[in-house]
């Protein structure tokens, strides 16, 4: 049974480029992409308890950087990708400093406010960013040489990229510090008496969330080739937060899954539907009647109950 | 300055808490020796908790001092304390719910132990850490549990797994909150028999309600009320005083 739930994942994520359509691996890329920005904003969410509605500012900054130093400051890919997710990295660092002197909702509306300010500067400073125009005609870098610019070689990149962000993620779920962390979400007083630096559990995954989030704002412009203020907007941190909830957050597979989710409706709903949001709406409110967990742990429910019941 | 033989484990002097016009602590002073067992008592609302608050740094008191071992902690954060050798249990129990036992001593272990920060290696991967965790639910009688989750297990163990991971961490002083509270007769001597064997290198500071089982665990004894010492010395010679026939005991 659980063969075949790893033979199932491991076909459809090594399927698209070998016999689907172009619209189909971009779309796969683009699954990948959200995927990792959502596992990302879920160290926060799900692991740490620390709900935040600005996370697109990592995706966006760390994009903005890169197409910034190689349109038009003339840097290669690689310098750029360092020197972007070393600044976005840097950004989160200051920002969980602000940010983290408050729990709660208050840690959302500062998270909030933070990237509503950097989504003003993006439209408003257009001198720098070309504001509303956005920057068109970057290019994709040529790791080893080798072009990005077929759907399935960009897919096989953002695959190896997603894989690699996947294990470390789970790796950093699962040690001592994880632990600590999720000691930390459910029972802070407790854990400060035990010896843990609250604070400082929460600030250090603040930065490696962040962190995480840029490395998916690379992949995201180096798929599109064009960055607008819009990655950086309130909307976008709340689609990410959205699929991270519906896939089930503290879990791994559910933000990938929720990620998802919004991308296919956006997609496939979009075509039929002018409003599609209002659809994803009722999407998620019927996820969070039936599955209030999210989807990945109420599926896992549900064929557990299943298979005890066939017994 | 860490005096090398300090007369006291843990002495705090005129400490004074209020919460805006409700002083919870008036004006304490105490000395605990080092090994010793110390319970305080008093009616609710005496200060008890909001002073084990202040001792483990949970609560920042308004004035006075809080030493342990000779050097000034009052203003160190709670988890600073612990790394100086304090632990504490609560009166209302406060577990990791979803974990296992074993998981949750395992908590207790890391807590003062550098590994807390590794990120790149899996947790299960430290076998002593899980050995450790499993001698000391043995110790308090839970080892058969020790894969379930606390969810699953009966107040009286939870009281129990409370204990476990204080004494995980081999505290030189250890604050006990009404360890007794809610327990059935037998599980009311199990967890005495345990707070008995606690070893001499640990220092135990008891708040208890329970006076017929908590009084055989104590040398001395701290009468509170209204925020204030009112009587503190020998067990016997507390439990003598009028003072405590009239503000705890009754007649």
């Amino acid at each position: 049974m659980k063969w075949i739930g790893v033979a199932l994942i491991a076909s459809s994520l090594l399927l698209p480029p070998l016999i689907a359509g172009d619209f189909y691996i971009n779309l796969a890329s683009q699954i990948l992409i959200a995927g990792i920005f959502a596992l990302s904003l879920n160290l926060l969410v799900g692991f740490g308890g620390m709900t935040s509605l600005g996370h697109a500012s990592y995706l966006g900054v760390a994009a903005y950087i890169s197409a910034l130093l190689t349109s038009r400051y003339g840097f290669g890919h690689g310098a750029a990708a360092i020197i972007s997710i070393a600044g976005t990295t840097a950004m989160a660092a200051c920002f969980g400093v602000i940010a983290l002197r408050a729990s709660g909702l208050g840690f959302l509306m500062i998270t909030l406010a933070l990237s509503q300010v950097l989504w003003g500067l993006a439209y408003r400073m257009s001198d720098v960013t070309n504001g509303d125009n956005g920057i068109a005609g970057l290019t994709r870098p040529m790791p080893f040489g080798i072009s990005l610019e077929s759907p399935a070689s960009f897919y096989w990149f953002a695959l190896i990229v997603a894989s690699f962000a996947l294990v470390m993620m789970a790796i950093f779920v699962s040690s001592a510090f994880g632990s600590s962390l999720k000691g930390v979400r459910d029972q802070p007083r407790r854990m400060a008496a035990l010896g843990f630096n609250p604070w400082l559990i929460r600030w250090i995954t603040f930065v490696y969330a962040g962190f995480w989030g840029g490395v998916s704002g690379l992949l995201y412009v180096y798929y599109n080739k064009y960055i607008h203020p819009t990655s950086l907007s309130t909307t976008s941190s709340a689609e990410a937060l959205l699929g991270v909830i519906a896939g089930g957050s503290g879990t791994l597979g559910g933000p990938a899954v929720g990620a998802a989710l919004v991308l296919l409706l956006k997609n496939y709903a979009s075509a039929y539907i002018e409003r599609w949001n209002m659809l994803l709406g009722l999407v998620f409110l019927f996820i969070v009647l039936v599955m209030p967990a999210g989807l990945v742990p109420g599926f896992s429910r549900l064929t557990a109950q299943l298979r005890r019941e066939s017994r | 300055m860490i005096a090398l033989t300090p007369d006291h484990a843990l002495e705090v002097v005129n400490l004074k808490k209020a919460f805006g016009g409700l002083v919870v602590t008036q004006s304490v002073s105490l000395a605990i020796r080092p090994g010793e067992r110390r319970l305080i008592i008093g009616p609710n609302g005496a200060g008890k908790t909001t002073l084990f608050n202040q001792i483990s740094g949970d609560l920042r008191p308004n004035s006075g001092q809080i030493k342990l071992f000779g050097t000034d902690v009052t203003h160190l954060t709670p988890y600073k304390r612990a790394h100086f050798g304090l632990s504490r249990t609560y009166q209302i129990i406060t577990l990791f719910t979803g974990d296992t036992l074993e998981h949750n001593v395992t908590l207790g272990l890391l807590g003062l132990r550098p590994s807390r920060w590794q990120m790149w290696r899996p947790l299960s991967f430290y076998g002593d850490l899980a050995i450790e965790a499993r001698r000391t639910l043995d110790a308090v009688g839970l080892l058969h549990l020790a894969a379930h989750p606390v969810s699953d297990i009966a107040y009286g163990e939870k009281r129990r797994v409370e204990l476990a991971m204080a004494l995980a961490q081999k505290p030189r002083v250890l604050l006990l909150d009404e360890p007794l509270a809610g327990l059935s007769n037998t599980e009311r001597s199990q967890v005495k028999s345990l707070i008995a064997s606690i070893p001499r290198e640990t220092t135990v500071i008891m708040i208890e309600h329970d006076m017929d089982t908590a009084l055989d665990l104590a040398e001395t004894v701290t009468l509170l009320n209204y925020g204030r010492v009112i009587v503190d010395g020998d067990r016997d010679a507390v439990i003598a005083d009028e003072r405590t026939r009239e503000v705890y005991l009754g007649t």
